[in-house]
């Protein structure tokens, strides 16, 4: 089992080689503004993150999208990219000579709403070629942080009981997770996400739960199901069994004559019921009968007459 | 509905840069729940992500706000196919490890 402050999922993407950001917008070098506009607008819709939620190739693909579309719409930035792309580690040496150039742009930008979609997350080659990713000339400031999706793996005991958890996530969050969760749900977190930009709020972290079972109990739902072996005699003249539940033991009155495969329903034995305290599913129980080996003579001639009598 | 967890519209619109008339777009199909209270208009803070996804899709990928609408409409059918299918699988995996 994985320690409990474990967090598999979140990774940032990281390019030292060259982007070609033409062939992610799908145009050749000559596209003109209104070209690489129109791509990027076809691109972003088919892959923003808010038209595929939880789903992290089509964020991937749009932060490479966003991320070209940084470079080509801005003449400078395109210039820069169509010299030295190839070359990006020479990049410092234009910054330097460029930066002996007064200044034509001004920086600043309207006070419009930005994307909550990780466009700021560039690509270490983009942060080589152009520095900061905040540099970009007359765009508008980003609000919202990126929201991150994130898996955590917990044991079906764990998932049984409302219980506090570190996950790691760039910085240690502490979380109370409900009794009841289900396998593959997700929840959200809200502001523990990426940190917003210019006094904007942190984006959300959406955790997915991948929940293991390691123990005799199948989950459906909130009910749990398992098998109990019985032996034959208690099966035909029945008598009084004590049967594991998930928390405990419970005593159980089988009927005489129980037939290999009966199922019996203890209520309120299940798993709990997420985010409604008290409430639990059921238990089911499926009896197995386990036939007696290494009988006696005497034993088989005791069976042998009561096959006779039949 | 308690008023603190209400945010006016006209704080809205300052704090993103968006036209009033937006709104009344909005309500006319039906996108955004708006409550007035004492003649001043307000949205629920809790519907602010709901806003801003729909303002991306507006104002980043320039779809019309019927656009908006449907796609809005099958995201919300997608979710519940998700949880189905979750739940689903959740299910036969309890007959696939008998």
């Amino acid at each position: 089992m994985l320690p409990k402050n474990e967090y598999f999922g979140y990774k940032r993407q990281s390019h030292m080689e060259f982007i070609d950001y033409y062939k992610i917008l799908e145009l050749n070098k000559s596209a003109t503004d209104a070209d690489i506009k129109k791509a990027y607008r076809k691109l972003a819709r088919k892959h923003h993150p808010d038209l595929n939620p939880n789903d992290a190739a089509a964020k991937a693909k749009f932060q490479q999208i966003n991320e070209a579309n940084e470079v080509l719409s801005d003449p400078e930035k395109r210039k820069k990219y169509d010299t030295y792309g190839k070359d990006w580690q020479h990049g410092e040496e234009y910054e330097k000579a460029r930066q002996q150039q007064q200044r034509q742009y001004s920086t600043s930008g309207d006070q419009g709403y930005s994307s909550s979609t990780g466009g700021e997350d560039f690509s270490d080659y983009f942060e080589s070629l152009f520095g900061g990713a905040g540099s970009r000339r007359g765009t508008r400031p980003k609000f919202r942080g990126q929201d991150i999706q994130a898996e955590l793996q917990m044991s079906l005991r764990d998932a049984y009981t409302t219980h506090q958890q570190t996950i790691k996530v760039d910085k240690n969050i502490r979380l109370t997770i409900a009794a009841g969760v289900e396998n593959g749900q997700t929840i959200k977190i809200p502001g523990h996400g990426g940190p917003g930009a210019n006094g904007g709020p942190n984006g959300d972290l959406y955790l997915t739960f991948n929940i293991t079972n390691d123990t005799k109990f199948k989950r459906d739902g909130n009910d749990l199901f398992a098998t109990v072996e019985i032996d034959l005699y208690t099966a035909l003249l029945g008598g009084e069994l004590m049967v594991d539940t998930f928390d405990g033991k419970a005593k159980l009155t089988v009927k005489e004559e129980t037939q290999n495969g009966t199922k019996v329903k203890l209520k309120g034995k299940g798993f709990p019921v997420y985010k409604k305290e008290g409430e639990f599913g059921d238990l089911y129980l499926t009896y197995q009968v386990k036939l007696p080996t290494n009988l006696t003579e005497e034993e088989k001639e005791l069976f042998r007459k009561l096959a006779n009598r039949k | 509905m308690e008023k603190e967890a209400l945010i006016s519209i006209q704080q809205v619109c300052t704090h993103y840069n968006i036209a009033v008339s937006f709104f009344d777009s909005l309500q006319e199909y039906g996108l955004i729940e708006v409550v007035t209270v004492e003649e001043v208009q307000f949205i629920p803070v809790n519907k602010i992500k709901e806003l801003e996804k729909i303002w991306h899709m507006h104002d980043e990928l320039e779809i019309n706000l019927p656009g908006i609408e449907a796609i809005t409409h099958l995201l919300q059918q997608m979710e519940s196919m998700q949880e189905e299918l979750n739940r689903l699988r959740n299910s036969l995996n309890r007959y696939r490890e008998e």
